[in-house]
């Protein structure tokens, strides 16, 4: 479920070639693997599960180390576990839990979801921002955040305070905020994706 | 810090482009697609399409041009009008659009709001409120049923509840006229949702975007102004940022 059109697009207008699959042998022989994704953690994972797929994406990702994107709730499923309504495991690629914002300390009214644009801090390098200028806009929609054990964090965002809007961990890149409808910037990074 | 969104939003009718005034007269403007275009040219920050009369004549959703229209947009797009089932939202969702604005089906069914959001996400699901004031009361206005005898704000907390993601606000009286947006009907909403407001209906100057957004709305939404002046969405933004508003600069 979700808007894996728009990812697709995204990628056509860099004049690239991405299909829309759950097949297991054109993953196992694609170049690259996207998991976009809109929607909750336990039914992405389900489908995930349903689908067959962990074992393929594992032995594509983790073990033969194929550039991987996930946008969204698709960066969201590579953490250990979500609390989103119930609490569920993860594909466990991250060591991190995935949160719901949670406003209670600094004491005002932000609204859940986070939706709209907001500016990524580049905080490392990474190969996917480059020609990116930093604090440039994205276009963010999720409740979830994550929450880090471990230092992949490429970029932050602000947000009544400031939390983890992207993560690159070798072959691994994931983003909070959806490149696919962030405009030119958002074009430049799957732009970057597709030239790695 | 999150952006203030200046958002165009297209009326369609017979899958042309219009500008209506108070929800009548309208006049074609052009067609959807290349209007699409130039809108995502422009760096808008979201676009809204509705078929204005998909509801009353039954229509069937034109997934074709809606599937035009996404083709053009790399920025949010909403779609809305004629939604009924599950499948309306899917196929919509399907054809490149990334939220569905929802009117006349929620009026009518509010579990539809909680069926719709379980399904696709709360993000996916605009509810969108139409709002006439009488005798200096504000009451909601359905097309097909006329006014309805409960207050907005009390309808948009229900929609919350029942699981929208936003709520676009729109003034009947205000709509099209050009003298600014219904700022005392934001007024009414300022803190009272936990989900994002959309104002829409009004807008002539980039002053009146200032008024509403200070006045509570979260993002602003509007036609005539970008039809027929010639001030773009950059110029709003623009105008926002010299009060200290933040939105996108580029």
């Amino acid at each position: 479920m979700g808007n894996s059109r728009s990812v697709q697009k995204s990628f056509e207008k860099n004049n690239c070639h991405a299909v829309i699959t759950n097949d297991h042998d054109l993953i196992m022989n694609a170049d690259k693997i996207v998991l976009p994704g809109v929607g909750s953690f336990y039914d992405g994972m389900n489908e995930l599960l349903n689908l067959g797929l962990i074992d393929i994406l594992n032995e594509s990702v983790v073990k033969n180390k194929k550039p991987f994107l996930g946008i969204c709730l698709g960066m969201q499923l590579m953490a250990n576990m979500s609390y989103e309504n119930t609490e569920t495991k993860g594909l466990e690629w991250i060591d991190a839990e995935i949160v719901r914002f949670d406003f209670s300390k600094i004491n005002n009214n932000y609204k859940i979801p986070h939706v709209g644009w907001n500016n990524v801090e580049f905080e490392t390098e990474c190969l996917l921002y480059d020609g990116i200028p930093n604090n440039s806009d994205f276009y963010f929609v999720h409740s979830y955040h994550y929450s880090l054990n471990e230092d992949v964090v490429t970029g932050s965002t602000d947000y009544g305070y400031k939390f983890t809007s992207s993560i690159c961990k070798d072959n691994i890149f994931g983003f909070q905020f959806h490149p696919e409808k962030s405009q030119g910037v958002g074009l430049k990074l799957i732009s970057n994706f597709i030239e790695l | 810090m999150l952006k203030h969104r200046v958002i165009p939003c297209i009326l369609l009718k017979d899958w042309q482009l219009v500008k209506s005034i108070n929800f009548d007269s309208y006049r074609t403007i052009g067609h959807p697609t290349s209007t699409a275009r130039i809108y995502n040219s422009r760096n808008v920050d979201e676009l809204i399409i509705l078929d204005i009369d998909a509801s009353l004549n039954d229509d069937d959703i034109n997934v074709e041009i809606i599937t035009d229209i996404a083709n053009e947009c790399f920025m949010p797009l909403t779609i809305g009008g004629g939604i009924r089932t599950i499948d309306d939202i899917y196929r919509i969702l399907n054809a490149g659009a990334d939220k569905v604005s929802i009117n006349s089906i929620s009026l009518e069914n509010s579990s539809f709001i909680t069926k719709a959001s379980s399904v696709f996400g709360s993000q996916c699901i605009v509810c969108s409120i139409d709002v006439k004031k009488i005798n200096n009361t504000y009451k909601v206005f359905s097309k097909s049923k006329g006014l309805l005898d409960i207050h907005p704000l009390l309808l948009a907390k229900q929609y919350q509840e029942y699981g929208a993601g936003e709520i676009l606000l729109t003034s009947v009286d205000h709509e099209g006229s050009t003298n600014g947006y219904d700022i005392n009907l934001i007024k009414l909403f300022k803190d009272e949702l936990k989900i994002p407001v959309i104002l829409n209906g009004g807008m002539g100057e980039p002053i009146h975007a200032v008024e509403a957004i200070q006045n509570g709305a979260d993002a602003i939404a509007a036609a005539y102004i970008f039809h027929f002046s010639q001030y773009t969405p950059k110029d709003i933004r623009n105008k926002l940022a010299e009060y200290n508003i933040s939105v996108r600069i580029i």
